[in-house]
């Protein structure tokens, strides 16, 4: 379950984010995961509040967006929603499909929390 | 806990080396840093946290940071060392049993009067593997991943230094069995190679399409077993091909070898074009 090694990864991110702010703790992080990214949020946020313990994320709040996947026809040019990769072109039924949107895996933004929050 | 020294390293990596019984280091990951001991070493360590208690406003912090920075950062910094010393690193990646093993045992000895090689074994437990390829005579390193379902680039990083690779060289990297999380892990390999054998089922590339469509090379094992099971190559390249259309494909059987002079040249062609 790679959502585990995945969730520390971000916590420290965080961290280290938090220190350079000079704060001791973080109330919200804000996430971008792909709906083609390999991550399941659900999995994310259960091994997310067991990674988060004791840390300065241990009462954050995950928020998720989860783009859709886009696919780009690579022989027609059409795009069109993908769920993944083997998708189809609806417009000329070629397999070469690239992925533009979907992949996204990231860290947007976190939350400093002030004091007495 | 380690069985050696007492610590505690539940889940943490262990590196180990056949035929050295005493040697073993852990692999302990803390805020910023790997920390790592070995038993040749004084034991301290520091995982205390430093937090600066500061005074905080209520403000959201741009980061906009891929989650897996760290790990891409270290893994440029293998295939910088790889490209350095021209040393073709491999990612071989399967559900277990599919012969990775079988598959370099059988390989390695075919190479060796061509290139030097070497591989690092990754598993979660054992260095059953990692025997098998000491007694080809090749360097060899076991990285045990405890409770870790894929290597990463830091454990290749450490594995690395404990090897002797040389240069104008061929490193083969023996993934943890698991086809789903090694595929979200660049490790700084050259290329990915994703082995299936005849005996899974031949729709596995569009059940686990992440890794197919990672990988560069799928190799089919145990070809010589199709006349006894239910399974379609033809579909299965299908498959393949649908979930990525630059996936180069191959047949072999590891234990008639048949299929292996293919391999063989592609290895070869890839050493030659680095």
């Amino acid at each position: 379950m790679h959502e585990m090694s995945i969730a520390l990864s971000i916590i420290e991110a965080v961290e280290a984010k938090a220190r350079e702010e000079g704060a001791e703790r973080i109330s919200g992080i804000d996430l971008v995961v792909g709906k083609l990214a390999g991550i399941q949020p659900e999995s994310l946020r259960f091994c997310f509040s067991a990674a988060a313990k004791g840390s300065m994320a241990e009462s954050a709040l995950l928020q998720i967006e989860e783009p859709e996947g886009i696919g780009e026809c690579m022989e027609c040019g059409r795009k069109f929603p993908v769920s993944f990769y083997y998708a189809e072109c609806p417009e000329c039924r070629s397999l070469k499909i690239g992925i533009v949107s979907g992949e996204e895996f990231t860290i947007q933004t976190i939350t400093i929390a002030e004091e007495g929050d | 806990m380690c069985d050696t020294c007492g610590c505690s390293t539940e889940g943490g990596v262990v590196l180990r080396k056949p035929g050295e019984t005493g040697y073993h280091l852990h692999i302990i990951e803390s805020d910023h840093e790997s920390l790592i001991h070995s038993h040749d070493e004084a034991h301290s360590h520091d995982h205390s946290h430093h937090h600066h208690h500061e005074e905080s406003s209520g403000r959201k912090v741009l980061l906009e940071q891929d989650v897996l920075l760290k790990n891409n950062l270290l893994a440029e910094r293998n295939r910088g060392f790889f490209e350095a010393r021209n040393i073709f690193a491999l990612n071989f990646l399967s559900s277990p049993g599919s012969g990775k093993t079988t598959l370099l045992e059988k390989i390695i000895p075919l190479i060796l009067p061509h290139s030097p090689v070497a591989v690092i074994e990754g598993d979660q437990q054992t260095t059953n593997d990692a025997e098998r390829i000491h007694a080809l005579g090749v360097p060899v390193i076991q990285v045990n991943t405890g409770s870790g379902c894929h290597l990463d680039a830091m454990m290749i990083n450490r594995a690395v230094k404990e090897l002797e690779l040389q240069n104008n060289s061929l490193l083969c990297i023996e993934n943890v069995g698991n086809l789903v999380c090694p595929a979200m892990f660049d490790l700084g390999e050259a290329l990915k190679v994703v082995v299936i054998s005849v005996t899974e089922g031949d729709d596995k590339p569009l059940k686990y399409p992440n890794m197919f469509h990672e990988a560069n090379l799928c190799i089919l094992n145990k070809i010589d077993l199709l006349p006894y099971v239910d399974f379609d190559a033809r579909k299965c390249r299908e498959n393949a091909l649908r979930v990525n259309h630059h996936l180069e494909w191959m047949e072999v059987s590891a234990k008639t070898g048949e299929g292996f002079d293919v391999w063989q040249q592609w290895i070869e062609s890839k050493l030659k074009q680095r």
